[in-house]
Order: C-alpha cells, then structure tokens, then sequence
C-alpha cells in the first residue's frame, strides 16, 4: 500500500439548509503535517470532526490508509487520533485512569494499554501528573492529556483541532516540538489560527473558505510562487491570459494591470507570449506574499469568484 | 468493548459523590420500609397463627417491601440515567466515544451495563435485609426470588428509558425529569383501567402500566407476559437509544 493516510472525496455537510462544507477533497501523506487554515466558521471543526468518524458526511467519502471510513469504521477509526477543540476528559478521572480507558476503547489489550500509558505520557510530558485528577489540571496540562490520548494508540494518522489554543508560549513550543516529533511515524492534520506556527510546523497549507477550500498547496510551493504584476501598453484579453502556460490565479487589477501567480518558467511563457502578440509589457514587478497576505486575500471576498455564499 | 464502557461508567458513577448519596438514601429508605413491614407483621403474628393456610412472612413483608422499592427507585433512576449520554454530550466526551473504532450499539449497551451493575449492587443491598430473616424463619426462596428478578426487569426497564431520554438532548437536567414525567405516566397509567369501565382503551393502558405488570411478578406469579413486557420494554428503548446516537453522527 502507498503512503496516502487520508483520502477524502468531494465531502459535503449541511446542517439543515446551511451546507457547512462543500465539496472539500484532501489528501494526507505519511511523513506530512498539513496546516488547516480558515477564518470561524468556516468549516474547518466539522471538515475535521468528519475526517475522525464523529460525524459522517452528508456526501463523499474518506479512506484512512485504504480503509473506508463508512465502510469499514471500526478498521478506519483504530487508525486515528483525534483531538477535538474542547479536549474530551472526564474530568472525575486521573490522568492514568483516563490514559488506560482511552487505551482500552481503542482496543488495546491490558498489557500493551499500561505500556502505552508509560510511553505516551514520557512524550507528551505528563509523567508527574499521572495521579492528579483531570478536572484539577491547568488548561496546558488539559491540552497535554488531549494531545496524549489522541496518540496513545499510535494512530497512524493525527488530527488536532488547535492544539494550541490557551498555552502559554513555553507550552506552544514544547507542543510544536511534539507534532514535529510525530511528523515521523504519523500524518499529522492540524487546525489553527496562527499562521506563523503553519510556517514552523506545517509542509502543506490548506485554506478553507465559506465551507471550501480555497488554496491547497506546500509551504515551499508558496514561498517560491511569488506573486507577479503585470502591465501592458495593448492588454490582452484576460482570458487570453489564462490561455498562458503555467500561470494561475490572474485577475485583472484595471484594464491594463494583471496580477498573477507563477514560477519562474511561467514568467517566461508570460513574455514568450507578450513578444508574440506585441501586447507592449510596461510593468512586471515581483510582488511576494507572507502567509498572512494569502489569508487575508482568500478569505476576504477580494475575489468573489473564490468562496461564494452557503446557498 | 462493551465492559471497557461499563466499567468507565460504574468507575465515575463511584468517583462522584452521587452513587454514594444514592446508595445511603435508599438504602436508609428500605431498611424504614423493611421495619415498618415486619412491626406490623409481629403485631399480627397471633391472629395470623390462627389461620388456615395463612400468609407466610415472605409475602407479607418481602413483597411489600419490593414494592414500595420499586416506586423509591421509580424516583431516583431518573436522577443516575440523566447524565449517561446527555452530561457526555454536554462536556464534549461523546466525541471521544464516537470517534472510537466502537459502535453506538456497543456505547448504549455499555452504558446500560455499567449503570445495571450499579442497581444489581443496589438490589444484592436490598435483599440482604428479608434474607435476613432466614436467621429466624424459614422464607420462601422461591417468591423472593420473583421479586427479585422482578425488581431487576423493571429497573433495566427504568434505565432503558432512561438511556433512551438521555440521549435526545444535552442538558441532563431535561433528560431528568422527562424521564421521571413519562416513567410516572407509564406507572400511573392504569389508574384509567382501576376505574371499573370495561372498554379497549382502559384495558390497553392497563397492559402498558409498568406497575400493572410489576405487581404480580413479585406475588410469584412468574407469567411470560410480564416477563416479555419488560425485557420488550427494554429492548424497545434500548433500540431507540442506538439509534439516536447514531443519529448524532448522521445528519443532526
């Protein structure tokens, strides 16, 4: 079998008339941690809440590491760690009760429970509060707990719905550290709202706008695709643009003015084409975007052919 | 997967002060019923002596006693079955269960079983009080043994509602006293047939009481409709309980 943990299809949910997600395919590889990037509501709790099984999609289908999630739950769902954004504790139990009893649902055997409590609490840091009761805990404590059973059963895939929120900055990077740590042996799904730990921590951005995704893409990728102005003296059409090789994303800033994405072989084809046709190129300046700026952009309706209202 | 559920249950049930609370009110409940019974058993003992084929102590104080137990439990089960789902959907725990390689029918029955070991406890308390007549007497095994088994079908019974009521929605305390609403009705509900009248309608509420069905289990009369009602009753709402947690994962 390839590397590929999660592949999911096309999911759809809607909540009543609201489609709270539409149409959101992904895929997730071994090795990979990938950044889940959207303003509130926009999808991104129910996208992950049914990648984990706790909710099945109105539409759609995800496969974990080859098994069907409808299909074959129980095979799909022993394969992953879910760490929801309220973290799911029993708040009468110790952290070693709830350790083993999270061990024990995800049918671990009695020995092999008690050892991946050890393990699993040595990685996650909470060696010294194994008998101190949940409820009793600082919420970075909390989020350890959280954290710890979503990996106790070596899931092959993680997914975390903003495992940092309410840490202080010594907890985020001690968390930071864990999910780099997991990158090894796991596919690593995290949500959150602070871009720069997408830059630290994530090898894939995946942004997701109004209930769908707007950009998918590795981090590198983003970096080397710098945005790119463009002017001409007699402008083409902007569907001529389009026509371009290797391209994406142009939009017209006024009626001689382009902006658009490429590599530098599409640069290229772009003057390939302006030399051809005579289009008379006045402007080209590069124009690289932080993270932040390609939020802000997708996410903001500067664009409405993107996003577009939840019919 | 099951008994790993039971277990956390009948765990947290024990770890929270409620299960205790629970246990020392009914039980200080039973031991004034169970005293009240036999006084007036002692008191009657002489008259009853001179009887032919008189009530032995079993039925006049064993079966009182699981009686009015039944109306005592009638009153608290709803305050145990409230939080089994409703309180897990509140805290955000259920995600932990449904995102567990488990099946909602193995979370229902999980629960069902670990908040039935915590009656069947309740129950080993309770009958330890007409055994122990059995120092001075003879009982009749058999009749107690009715009750018991009786006592235990309309406690799965209550818990099964319970469940069931539970699961619908996320605040307990509404769960509580719906269950405790609709467990009254289905006690009182043959108080229509007690009236005298004769018509289908009465006698068909009578049929759904849970009392009418109750009654004659503990007088020993082991009849297959009252044992066929409670374990339908049980399996009816256990039934509705799976299929509302699934339904919790499929469309809301």
């Amino acid at each position: 079998m390839d590397d590929i943990l999660i592949a999911a299809e096309n999911l759809c949910r809607d909540y009543g008339a609201l489609r709270a997600i539409d149409q959101v395919s992904l895929t997730l590889k071994r090795g990979e941690v990938l950044g889940f990037l959207g303003p509130n509501g926009a999808g991104k709790t129910t996208t992950m809440r049914i990648l984990s099984g706790a909710l099945a999609p109105t539409a759609g289908r995800v496969r974990i590491a080859g098994h069907d999630l409808l299909e074959s739950p129980r095979a799909a769902k022993i394969r992953i760690g879910y760490l929801p954004e309220h973290p799911p504790l029993y708040r009468e139990l110790t952290v070693d009760e709830y350790l083993y009893h999270c061990a024990r649902l995800r049918r671990m055997k009695n020995g092999a429970a008690r050892a991946a409590v050890k393990r699993v609490k040595a990685r996650c840091g909470l060696n010294d509060a194994g008998h101190r009761l949940l409820g009793n805990l600082s919420k970075g404590y909390q989020q350890r707990a959280g954290i710890a059973q979503a990996i106790i059963h070596s899931p092959a895939v993680v997914i975390l719905d903003e495992p940092t929120v309410g840490l202080d900055p010594i907890q985020i990077r001690e968390i930071r550290a864990l999910i780099r740590e997991l990158r090894a042996d796991h596919g690593v799904i995290l949500s959150t709202h602070i871009l720069p730990e997408v830059q630290t921590v994530c090898d894939r951005v995946l942004i997701i706008h109004a209930g769908r995704i707007v950009l998918n893409s590795a981090i590198d990728q983003l970096a080397a695709d710098t945005g790119w102005r463009v002017g001409f003296a007699r402008p083409p059409s902007i569907e001529r643009l389009k026509g371009v090789p290797k391209m994406r994303n142009i939009q017209a800033v006024d009626g001689s003015h382009f902006r658009f994405e490429a590599g530098e072989d599409g640069v290229e084809e772009l003057l390939r084409a302006a030399l051809a046709e005579n289009w008379g190129l006045t402007e080209l300046t590069r124009q690289s975007r932080t993270l932040e700026e390609i939020f802000v952009q997708l996410t903001h309706g500067e664009q409405p052919a993107a996003g577009g209202a939840p019919s | 997967m099951i008994r790993v559920i039971a277990a956390r249950e009948l765990r947290s049930l024990f770890l929270s002060p409620l299960a205790w609370a629970v246990l020392a009110v009914s039980q200080f409940l039973f031991a004034y019923m169970f005293l009240t019974q036999l006084e007036v058993y002692a008191r009657n003992q002489a008259r009853l002596a001179g009887l032919e084929s008189a009530p032995g102590v079993t039925e006049l104080v064993a079966a009182p006693l699981y009686s009015s137990a039944g109306v005592v439990l009638l009153l608290i089960a709803p305050l145990l079955t409230m939080r089994l789902i409703a309180e897990e959907r509140r805290s955000d725990t259920l995600t932990l269960l449904l995102s567990a390689p488990v099946t909602a029918t193995e979370i229902v029955l999980g629960k069902f079983a670990g908040l039935m070991g915590f009656f069947v406890l309740m129950i080993v308390l309770l009958t330890l009080m007409p055994l122990s007549l059995s120092l001075g007497t003879s009982l009749d095994l058999g009749q107690l043994a009715a009750c018991v088994l009786a006592l235990l079908m309309l406690l799965s019974a209550f818990c099964a509602l319970g469940l069931f009521i539970s699961a619908l929605t996320a605040h307990p305390m509404v769960a509580g006293i719906s269950t405790f609403g609709a467990l009254l009705l289905l006690w009182i509900i043959d108080w229509a047939s007690a009236t005298g009248s004769t018509d289908k309608t009465s006698a068909l509420f009578g049929y759904l009481s849970l009392d009418h069905h109750y009654q004659p289990l503990l007088s020993g009369v082991f009849s297959s409709t009252d044992a066929g009602y409670f374990i339908l009753f049980t399996a009816m709402f256990l039934a509705l309980a799976v299929w509302r947690v699934d339904a919790d994962r499929l469309q809301a």
